[in-house]
C-alpha cells in the first residue's frame, strides 16, 4: 500500500514540469554540500542541461570547464574537466555542487547556481547598474535539474 | 583539480623590443608585498604573437595616432590663462620622462593621491582655466598615451608607504573583495588563474603597465579605471565610476602590483 502511494506521488511529481519548486532559501544541504530531493519536484532532461552548460546567457559553465562531449567553442580550463563527472559523484552530490559549489568546495571560483543573498554589490545582469529589487537565482531549479541530469550522462565507465 | 587552484603561468616566452631598439623589461620578480605572486608578467606576455607584432614598431601600433593628436593639443593654447601644457612644460618627451612610472601618487598640496589623469585635469583647471577633460574620454587617454610615451622602457616605481598607505590598503582589500552575483575577485582571475583560459580569453595577471590600451575589440585607447569597470561589471556586479575615490585607490594598488615591469604604454591587446 505504502509503496503504491509513494510511487503514484513520484510519477505525479516527474509528469509536473513546475511543481513547486524550493526556493533558494530553503535548499537543504547535508555536511557534504549535497542536495538530495529534485529542486524543482520533476526529473531533468539531459538535452536541456547540454544546452544549460554551453550557452553563454544561461550556465556557460564551459567558460571554466572542458567538456568533450559537447562542441561548443572555447572551452575554458579555470576549472577541472567534466568527463567522467558521473562516474565522480552521484546525483545528489551533483545537485549540490551545481546549486551552491562552495558548500562542497570552501571558498571555490565556481559561482553559486542557486542562491539569491549575500552578494558584495549584486548587479542588474551585465549592465554594471546595482540590481532592482529581488535578485533571480543565476539559473532555475528546473534548469539545475536538466544540468544535473545532463552531469549524470557524463561517464566514462 | 590541481589545475583549478594553481596558477598555471605559460605567458609566451617572446621579448619585448619596440622599434627595433627599445628593450621592454615584460617579466620581474613580485614585489615582496604581494603575497600571491612569485613572479610578474606584462599582459603583453599573453597575447597572440600578431597582436603582440602589432605593439614592436610605432608605425604599426594604432594608438600613435591618438599619440599624434595629442602632441597637438599639448602644444595648443586653451583656457582663460591662454596657455598650453607647452607653456609650462616645454618639450613632453623631456619633462614628462619618468612621470608615468611613479603616478598614481600623493600630491601635497591638495594632500590627495592623484592618478595621472586627476593631475591633467588640475593642470587644465587651475593652471589653465580650460574645462576638465572627461576621465575617459579620448582627449584624456590620448594625453596620457603621449605622457606616458616619455616613460617608455622605465620601470614602474609607484610608492605604498608614507601619505598613500591607508589608500593602498583601501585597494588592496578590494583586489581581493569577490563582488557580484558572480562572486569574482580580481585575484580569482588575475592572480589564481593567470596562463588559465576562461571561455576564449587567455587570462593575464591583469597589470596596469601597459595603460592606457588600444582594443583591437573597440578600436581605441581604454583607460585604466574603464577596465577595472569591465572587469568588475562581468562579475554581474554593480560597478564604481571612473575617477571614483575607490577606483582611485585600487588603480594605486593594482599599479604597485606592477613594480618592477617597464611602461609599455601605449599598448596593443586584444
Ligand atoms: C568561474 C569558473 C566556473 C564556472 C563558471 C563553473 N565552474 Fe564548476 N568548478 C569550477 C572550479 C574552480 C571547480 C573545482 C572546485 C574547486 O576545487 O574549487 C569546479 C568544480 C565543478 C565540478 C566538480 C568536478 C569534479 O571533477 O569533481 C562540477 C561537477 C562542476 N564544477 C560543474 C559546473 C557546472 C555544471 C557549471 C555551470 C552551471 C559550472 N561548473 C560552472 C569553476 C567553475
Ligand atoms: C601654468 C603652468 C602649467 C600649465 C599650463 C600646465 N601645467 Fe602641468 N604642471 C604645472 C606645475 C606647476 C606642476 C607641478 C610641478 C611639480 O612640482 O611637479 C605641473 C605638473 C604636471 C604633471 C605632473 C608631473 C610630475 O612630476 O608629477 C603632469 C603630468 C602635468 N603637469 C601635465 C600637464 C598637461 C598635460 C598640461 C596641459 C593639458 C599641463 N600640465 C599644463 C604647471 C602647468
Ligand atoms: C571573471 C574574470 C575576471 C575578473 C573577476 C577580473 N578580470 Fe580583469 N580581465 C579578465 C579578462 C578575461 C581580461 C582580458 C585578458 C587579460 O588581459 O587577462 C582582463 C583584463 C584585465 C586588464 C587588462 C590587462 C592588459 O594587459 O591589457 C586589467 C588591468 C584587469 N583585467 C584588471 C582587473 C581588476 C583590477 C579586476 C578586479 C576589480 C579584474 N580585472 C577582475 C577577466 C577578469
Amino acid at each position: 500500500m505504502r509503496l503504491t502511494t509513494l510511487t503514484l506521488a513520484m510519477t505525479l511529481a516527474a509528469g509536473t514540469a513546475f511543481a513547486n519548486p524550493v526556493v533558494p532559501g530553503d535548499v537543504t544541504y547535508t555536511e557534504y554540500g549535497a542536495v538530495e530531493a529534485s529542486l524543482s519536484g520533476a526529473a531533468g532532461d539531459a538535452a536541456e542541461g547540454a544546452k544549460v552548460v554551453s550557452t553563454r546567457s544561461m550556465g556557460n559553465c564551459v567558460a571554466c570547464h572542458q567538456v568533450s562531449a559537447l562542441d561548443a567553442a572555447f572551452q575554458g580550463n579555470v576549472g577541472p574537466s567534466l568527463d567522467g563527472v558521473g562516474d565522480r559523484w552521484n546525483e545528489a552530490e551533483l545537485r549540490g555542487i551545481v546549486a551552491d559549489a562552495k558548500m562542497t568546495y570552501e571558498g571555490t571560483m565556481m559561482p553559486s547556481f542557486y542562491k539569491t543573498t549575500g552578494y558584495i554589490r549584486p548587479g542588474d545582469a551585465y549592465t554594471g547598474k546595482a540590481a532592482k529589487g529581488e535578485l533571480e537565482p543565476l539559473l532555475s531549479a528546473q534548469q539545475i535539474e536538466d544540468v544535473v541530469a545532463f552531469l549524470m550522462t557524463l561517464k566514462t565507465q | 583539480i590541481a589545475v583549478a587552484t594553481g596558477a598555471w603561468a605559460d605567458p609566451s616566452e617572446n621579448d619585448l623590443v619596440i622599434n627595433g631598439d627599445l628593450e621592454i623589461t615584460t617579466h620581474a620578480e613580485a614585489p615582496a608585498y604581494i603575497e600571491g605572486l612569485s613572479e610578474i608578467y606584462s599582459g603583453w606576455r599573453f597575447r597572440e604573437v600578431d597582436t603582440q607584432a602589432t605593439q614592436m614598431d610605432d608605425f604599426d601600433n594604432p594608438a600613435f595616432l591618438a599619440v599624434d593628436a595629442a602632441q597637438e593639443a599639448w602644444d595648443t593654447v586653451d583656457g582663460d590663462a591662454g596657455k598650453s601644457c607647452a607653456s609650462c612644460h616645454g618639450d613632453a618627451m623631456e619633462s614628462m620622462a619618468g612621470v608615468r612610472a611613479t603616478y598614481p601618487k600623493w600630491n601635497a598640496d591638495a594632500e590627495e593621491v592623484r592618478t595621472l589623469a586627476m593631475q591633467i585635469n588640475a593642470c587644465r583647471t587651475d593652471n589653465m582655466e580650460a574645462a576638465e577633460y572627461g576621465y575617459t574620454s579620448n582627449d584624456m587617454t590620448g594625453m596620457e598615451a603621449l605622457i606616458s610615451v616619455a616613460s617608455r622602457g622605465m620601470p614602474v616605481n609607484v610608492a605604498i608607504d608614507g601619505p598613500v598607505q591607508s589608500t593602498w590598503e583601501q585597494g588592496k582589500e578590494m583586489y581581493y573583495t569577490r563582488y557580484g552575483q558572480l562572486e569574482l575577485s580580481c585575484a580569482n582571475c588575475h592572480e589564481d588563474n593567470y596562463g588559465n583560459y576562461i571561455r576564449a580569453d587567455h587570462l593575464s595577471q591583469g597589470q596596469i603597465n601597459g595603460f592606457p590600451v588600444y582594443r583591437l575589440k573597440n578600436t581605441k585607447l581604454n583607460q585604466v579605471q574603464d577596465r577595472f569597470k569591465g572587469c568588475i561589471r562581468d562579475t554581474r556586479a554593480e560597478t564604481f565610476k571612473p575617477g571614483s575615490p575607490e577606483f582611485v585607490a585600487l588603480e594605486l594598488y593594482v599599479a604597485s602590483r606592477g613594480n618592477g615591469l617597464d611602461v609599455e604604454a601605449p599598448s596593443v591587446r586584444n
